[in-house]
């Protein structure tokens, strides 16, 4: 699904991520820890193609194909999703226009059929109940005045409403309670197959217990120090990062 | 009269009505030189056939303009205008053309984004229209149902003729000529417009719109409306048409009149859309325009909806004076300057009756070069107690090198009236755009949803039709915008 070669990334002079290689295979869940500022929303934000980074070297593929050769709404429309650790609030624009027109775009790309009124309703309503949220939501504008939990939840809905092939949930726990956290794990879970893919960004066991990962990463220095799996997660947990300095 | 000879009648009509305002053979060409001085205005006059009583009323407000200064405190800068380059009468009819062949390709690209039908796109670009064309039958039996109502709507020159006691009564008692300098010279040399009146009791039947009244499309660059809406009466009246007019004329002075009596409701929708000038800001229509209701008569109403996206600038505040007690005055307004366009616009709300209310919402949009500025007057008087009034102003801007500016004037003279003040500003982030652009959703299209957004409240005060033309526009305009 996603493969990521000897990627080398910079923001003006600074080097953010060195030599970074990681492959995500269909139906695996793949975890990125770290401290603060060590490049992991970088990460993301390469794979969605945001501006603003010098790519110094390596590659970065998407079921075969250069990634970053392709305009953010294009990896969109091909099936990468990301649920943001920071969802921008729009006012006036209503959510349930935005989602539809959203999930529509893509659809459309994907040759499916595109969602009349009527069904997107009925789709938006099931959805909706799975994350948790009431049906007033229909009526705000998208992340305007919603709370943390809110939002995390609304980025969650969109993932189970566009049905992407590559999930990037960055931070999507943080600032969740306890509840809230277990609803969108088990959102998470929900839509998880064998045909998808996600990369999970945190700083928390919790989730990670709730989601079960096939690999852990542990990104430090620009580099992933380490690689292993659940019992990786566990350990950074109880010890903190101290132990993987050179 | 049948159908069919009615509509051969119509037509004969509207294919001579060139002709009434013409002297010489050379329709096409015909024009007055450049200038402005008592003969030109004698000459508009009497191409007009207008009574002594009108000729007065021009050389009169000629007097006065010639005395008055071009005011400066608007925030639009652009260079003096010479007034003696200005041709102040011409055809109203531009040259046909013959098929839409000869039609500007990117105009008709427009016409095709706007979902106009090939008939009206003849229409709107001036192609000679047959008799097959549908509008003419639409004109015809429009004009039959509005007859049988009562209600009086022609063109001003008609009006002088036909209604000279109406006209003589209600000109320029809302706007004198001595009002501002673009209403002074309007009410020298004004070409043509709409004159309307709904006679007491009546709901007028349609919406009148400037549109179907075809021989009135082309009423050139100083346009005088003026609308009186009697004891319990309604009107809904639409100006202006959502697709491009490719006007040549620089300069637009128009004054618009409205005045509700007793329990009358006049209720005013604007969509313009004059040339805008190109990417570069050049060309485009100055567009200085006087637009004021008075709401004469207790518990009368005049709403004024506006959405301008088109001149390179814009200087307007559609106003109401509520005389009448619980009279009610209304403002809605998207204004949007894009590339280098201008705009300084907004509304004075004057509070001279007792408890009467305003309401004023104001959306502003800025991208590219563009400028806007939102001026508006509240000013509720001694006697006017228990009035109130909310105003709402809101900007977006779109990119970094336009400009959004709101100027508010209040002004209470008692003490039981209540004033609320909001506003925001807001720009179209890039942060927003990649969020958008994540969710499969392209930047055009981001950007035509985050601005309908922000629109909403103005769109929906608009007849439904005219508000889904509305969000085309606002589309079309915005074509092609950037954040960076």
């Amino acid at each position: 699904m996603l493969k990521i070669n000897k990627l080398n990334v910079g923001v003006d002079d600074k080097n953010i991520l060195n030599n970074i290689n990681l492959e995500i295979n269909k139906g695996e869940l793949h975890v990125i820890m770290g401290r603060n500022g060590t490049g992991k929303s970088t990460l993301s934000n390469i794979i969605t193609g945001k501006d603003g980074y010098n790519i110094g070297g390596g590659e970065v593929l998407y079921k075969n194909k250069n990634l970053l050769d392709m305009s953010t709404e294009d990896r969109a429309l091909e099936g990468i999703f990301m649920s943001f650790q920071y969802p921008v609030s729009i006012p006036g624009l209503n959510t349930m226009h935005f989602l539809r027109t959203s999930v529509n775009s893509i659809r459309k790309h994907q040759n499916k059929e595109e969602y009349s009124s009527g069904e997107f309703i009925k789709v938006f309503k099931e959805k909706l109940a799975i994350v948790g949220l009431d049906e007033s939501f229909a009526k705000r504008s998208v992340n305007d005045g919603f709370s943390g939990g809110e939002k995390k939840r609304f980025e969650i809905l969109q993932m189970l409403l566009i049905e992407p092939k590559l999930v990037i949930l960055d931070e999507t726990d943080s600032g969740l309670d306890i509840d809230a956290l277990r609803i969108v794990a088990n959102g998470i879970n929900n839509f998880k197959s064998k045909n998808n893919s996600f990369l999970l960004i945190t700083h928390y066991y919790r989730i990670i217990e709730y989601l079960n990962p096939d690999f852990v990463h542990v990104l430090l220095d620009v580099k992933i120090v380490k690689s292993g799996d659940q019992k990786l997660a566990l350990k950074l947990e109880e010890n903190g990062y101290g132990w993987l300095k050179k | 009269m049948d159908k069919v000879k009615r509509t051969k009648k119509q037509l004969t009509d509207i294919s001579s009505s060139e002709y009434k305002y013409g002297f010489k053979t050379n329709i096409e060409e015909e024009r007055l030189p450049n200038g402005l001085n008592e003969d030109i205005i004698k000459s508009i006059s009497k191409i007009k056939n207008e009574p002594k009583w009108l000729l007065d009323f021009r050389l009169k407000s000629y007097e006065k303009w010639k005395k008055m200064k071009e005011p400066n405190w608007q925030n639009l800068k652009y260079p003096k205008i010479d007034f003696n380059e200005i041709c102040y009468y011409s055809s109203p009819k531009k040259k046909k053309l013959k098929s839409l062949d000869e039609v500007d390709p990117e105009l008709l690209k427009t016409y095709d984004k706007l979902g106009i039908p090939l008939d009206e796109q003849k229409m709107l670009s001036n192609v000679a229209v047959d008799a097959v064309f549908d509008s003419v039958s639409i004109a015809t039996t429009f004009k039959d149902t509005l007859k049988k109502a009562g209600v009086i709507f022609c063109s001003f020159s008609e009006a002088v003729i036909k209604y000279p006691d109406l006209i003589k009564k209600y000109l320029g008692t809302v706007i004198p000529s001595s009002d501002n300098y673009y209403a002074a010279l309007n009410s020298a040399v004004f070409s043509d417009g709409s004159f309307v009146y709904i006679p007491k009791n009546t709901k007028c039947p349609m919406e009148l719109s400037t549109y179907f009244r075809i021989n009135a499309a082309n009423t050139g660059q100083f346009e005088r409306t003026l609308i009186i809406a009697d004891d319990n009466s309604y009107v809904s009246y639409l100006e202006g048409c959502t697709a491009p007019m490719r006007d040549e004329n620089q300069l637009h002075a128009a004054i618009v009149e409205l005045i509700t009596l007793d329990n009358a409701e006049i209720k005013y929708s604007t969509v313009q859309n004059w040339y805008p000038g190109d990417k570069n800001g050049k060309g485009g229509i100055y567009n200085f325009v006087t637009k004021r209701g008075h709401c004469k008569g207790n518990n009368s109403k005049i709403s004024w909806t506006q959405i301008e996206t088109g001149s390179s600038l814009t200087w307007k505040y559609p106003s109401c004076v509520l005389k009448g007690d619980n009279s009610i005055g209304e403002f809605y307004s998207v204004a949007l300057s894009n590339n280098y366009q201008q705009a300084d616009t907004g509304t004075k709300m004057i509070h001279l009756g007792k408890n009467t209310k305003s309401t004023i919402i104001s959306k502003g949009i800025s991208a590219g070069h563009g400028q806007q500025t939102y001026r508006g007057q509240v000013k509720i008087m001694k006697n006017a107690i228990n009035s109130r009034n909310f105003s709402q102003c809101d900007s977006i801007l779109i990119g970094s090198n336009c400009g959004a500016h709101t100027q508010p004037y209040i002004n209470i003279k008692n003490s039981s009236s209540k004033i609320e003040h909001e506003a925001t500003t807001s720009k179209i982030g890039e942060d927003q755009l990649f969020y958008c652009n994540q969710r499969g959703i392209s930047t055009e299209n981001a950007i035509s949803l985050i601005i309908n957004g922000f629109c909403k409240d103005v769109f929906k005060k608009l007849p439904m039709e005219f508000a889904i033309e509305a969000q085309k526009l606002m589309e079309i305009s915005l074509e092609g915008c950037s954040v960076g």
